[in-house]
């Protein structure tokens, strides 16, 4: 098993014919990924080539759906069209639609997280590196190359994170790995992912990354005593960030004295997760969880 | 995130409608004895332009009744200190005459991924006081982000607030206003407080607080010139006209990543390594080249962070994911040779991930006398912060012997 993606899962990628979308088309099909085809509005009824491999484009969502069977889509569109590229994935009502696009006004992500929610629609992101379930299937941007699968759910805020704990732990792998994304409001939250890590049969243990902001790791903690019953490892990031500075994600930002690493860290240990210092002392607590 | 300063907002207010008090920003004495004779007032208030609270208690506000007075009053407001923020301007306002005070706000809710509106008939005192002093006299209503503040949205807002009837209309329809202030201008908060009652019945939005999404600046090619470059610190402006996600902070050791998380982790990572070192060095910056950087982003990079005087040494921390640790190594390469002689301070490499192996080998051939490779991020942040702490030694040691 895995969460969400797996090796069933028929990929679209929306913006294919775009500089991103081409560059990570392209990793994901050597990753093993299942993709079937891209939407360029405009474009509809060309081919794109991936290094022998021809995939159709198409000018909608409707119709990539309609004629290959995709029940996700990875949405790398610039800020100005993401808007309306996730309307309209939401609209075509795939399982999963992962959007990586940096950038995007808030307004609009809480307009169409609204929506995907309403329609029951599992979106990720924006602004984050997408999901991978190692040797199944690969929808983003996290290099496949790292690890493979295993007995560990991972949920992040933040990609390069994600990478680093991966490749600290990737003798062990992982089942499936989600950047939901560093902006304020995302359509995936890491409550999201617990519940779907906690049903999960091939997930054994869950390390949770976050950092500073808003208080989506407070939100995950009381959660977590209600309802996981796998160990958590936990990492925040941020405890050395000023106050009413943004730290590169749009999200990551201590407002007066809320949103800091230091409660997050407090809410998490109150239910008994086990939190590291450092990346690195974080994989080892997760060996430590593992090993016995 | 953009803030306005208080005759920023009033100005957007304008532009959409909301009533505000007549106001003229001033940067001199001179152009404030002007401002207030050309409201032509009996009264009139002198406010500092600074983006934080407490102005008032800092002797910042000033009710004055004559242009002459107007001037001593900016006189003595522009230049001051407030809480950190210099002032630079001042607004000259007519006077109003104030029956009641009240609060409202709409911002976006991160928790609820929804906005939500807060609304109080007690107003004039700053918003987390109201919350603790008359919880139960402030409302909190979500707002629909697909719908906004509509006019039925608006009705529940004012009857939550408990506002008297008669008064309920029209500030319903201010709030109408406010709302469509917030959605046509992508703002992540809108904030009036107070929310005026003259005397003669008029609501007004006596001053304003709005922070405008700069990720949707791309549809509003008039919100660059709202932005105040001259708070800005020179190496962020710099940093910016190159676009490198750059934060100046108060430590000597660079930092250099790639994400915002590993980022972040990083400034941590060096900070603890630091804390039982001499001096406690920490991190001078954090600066994030983003996904896929090249070498001349990484090159331009390095080129803003040894150019903070306070910097004594660099960490560059890099997991490749997209971004190919090649790249990093030869933007390294190009910023230091472009440097030549004028890089003196150490430089820790920690790479992993894609291209590691090319990126290793490309500095292990440049052999450059400052840069170092470390094998993990732990050992890279420890090695960036001794050598930050024993150039700071040095440089004291220096100090001792002029003396």
């Amino acid at each position: 098993m895995a969460i969400w993606l797996d090796s069933d899962s028929r990929i679209i990628v929306q913006g294919m014919t775009g500089s991103e979308g081409r560059k990570h088309t392209k990793r994901m099909l050597a990753s093993g990924a299942t993709v079937v085809g891209g939407v360029t509005p405009g474009k509809g009824g060309q081919t794109a080539s991936f290094s022998g491999i021809e995939l159709p484009v198409f000018g909608s969502v409707a119709e990539a759906v309609e004629t290959t069977g995709a029940n996700t889509s990875v949405a790398f569109v610039p800020p100005r069209f993401t808007a309306s590229a996730v309307d309209e994935a939401i609209a075509a009502d795939l399982d999963l639609v992962v959007c990586i696009t940096e950038g995007v006004p808030v307004a609009d992500t809480a307009r169409f997280v609204n929506k995907a929610v309403d329609a029951g629609v599992r979106l990720i992101g924006p602004n984050c590196p997408g999901v991978i379930s190692p040797g199944k299937s690969n929808a983003g941007i996290i290099p496949a190359g790292i690890t493979g699968p295993g007995p560990i759910g991972l949920v992040s805020k933040s990609g390069t994170l994600t990478y680093q704990m991966m490749f600290e732990l990737r003798d062990i792998g992982f089942s499936t790995a989600i950047g939901i994304g560093g902006d304020p409001i995302v359509g995936t939250t890491h409550i999201d992912a617990l519940a779907a890590f906690e049903a999960d049969e091939q997930t054994e243990v869950i390390v949770l990354i976050g950092e500073i902001g808003g208080d989506a790791e407070e939100r995950a903690a009381a959660y977590i005593a209600e309802h996981i019953s796998k160990p958590v490892v936990a990492y925040v990031a941020g405890f050395t960030a000023p106050e009413g500075r943004t730290m590169g994600h749009a999200g990551a930002i201590i407002s007066g004295s809320s949103g800091t690493a230091q409660a997050k860290k407090e809410a998490l240990e109150a239910v008994g997760v086990t939190m590291g210092r450092t990346p690195s002392e974080t994989a080892a607590l997760m060996r430590e969880i593992l090993h016995g | 995130m953009v803030d306005l300063f208080e005759y920023q907002a009033r100005d957007l207010f304008e532009a959409y409608d909301v009533a505000v008090p007549r106001g003229i920003v001033a940067q001199t004495p001179e152009d404030a004895e002007q401002a207030a004779s050309a409201l032509g007032t009996p009264v009139t208030v002198v406010k500092a332009q600074v983006k934080t609270g407490g102005r008032g208690k800092a002797g910042g506000v000033k009710v004055v009744r004559s242009p002459q007075e107007a001037k001593r009053a900016a006189k003595a407001i522009l230049g001051m200190d407030i809480k950190g923020h210099t002032v630079r301007r001042v607004m000259v306002a007519e006077g109003i005459d104030i029956a009641e005070e009240y609060y409202f706000s709409l911002l976006v809710d991160r928790a609820e991924r929804r906005w939500l509106a807060m609304c109080s008939t007690h107003g004039g005192m700053d918003i987390e006081t109201l919350a603790v002093e008359h919880p139960e006299a402030l409302a909190r209503v979500a707002v629909d982000p697909r719908i906004g503040i509509d006019a039925d949205k608006a009705a529940e807002i004012v009857a939550a607030a408990g506002f008297d009837e008669a008064d309920q209309a029209r500030v319903a329809e201010m709030l109408v206003k406010l709302g469509t202030v917030f959605v046509a201008e992508d703002a992540t908060l809108v904030e009036v407080n107070p929310l005026v009652k003259t005397g003669s019945g008029e609501i007004l939005a006596a001053d304003g607080k709005v922070s405008l999404d700069d990720n949707a600046d791309f549809r509003h090619p008039g919100h660059a010139a709202l932005k105040d470059i001259s708070a800005t610190d020179p190496l962020e402006l710099a940093a910016a006209e190159r676009d490198l996600n750059y934060v100046r902070l108060d430590g000597n050791v660079g930092i250099i990543g790639n994400g915002a998380g590993l980022v972040m982790s990083t400034l941590d990572v060096v900070a603890y390594a630091g804390a039982d070192l001499p001096g406690q060095p920490k991190a001078a910056n954090f600066l994030d080249i983003g996904g896929g950087a090249s070498a001349q982003v990484m090159a331009d990079g390095l080129g803003i962070v040894l150019s903070d005087p306070q910097v004594r040494s660099v960490f560059v921390n890099v997991f490749g994911g997209i971004t190919a640790c090649d790249q990093v190594a030869n933007g390294i390469r190009r910023a230091l040779e472009v440097l030549g002689d004028k890089a003196v301070h150490p430089i820790v490499v920690r790479l992993d991930g894609n291209a590691v192996e090319e990126g290793r080998a490309i500095l292990a051939e440049y052999a450059h006398p400052r840069v170092r490779l470390a094998k993990t991020m732990d050992e890279g942040a420890r090695q960036a912060a001794e050598l930050a702490a024993a150039a700071a030694d040095e440089q004291t040691g220096d100090v001792s012997e002029e003396a």
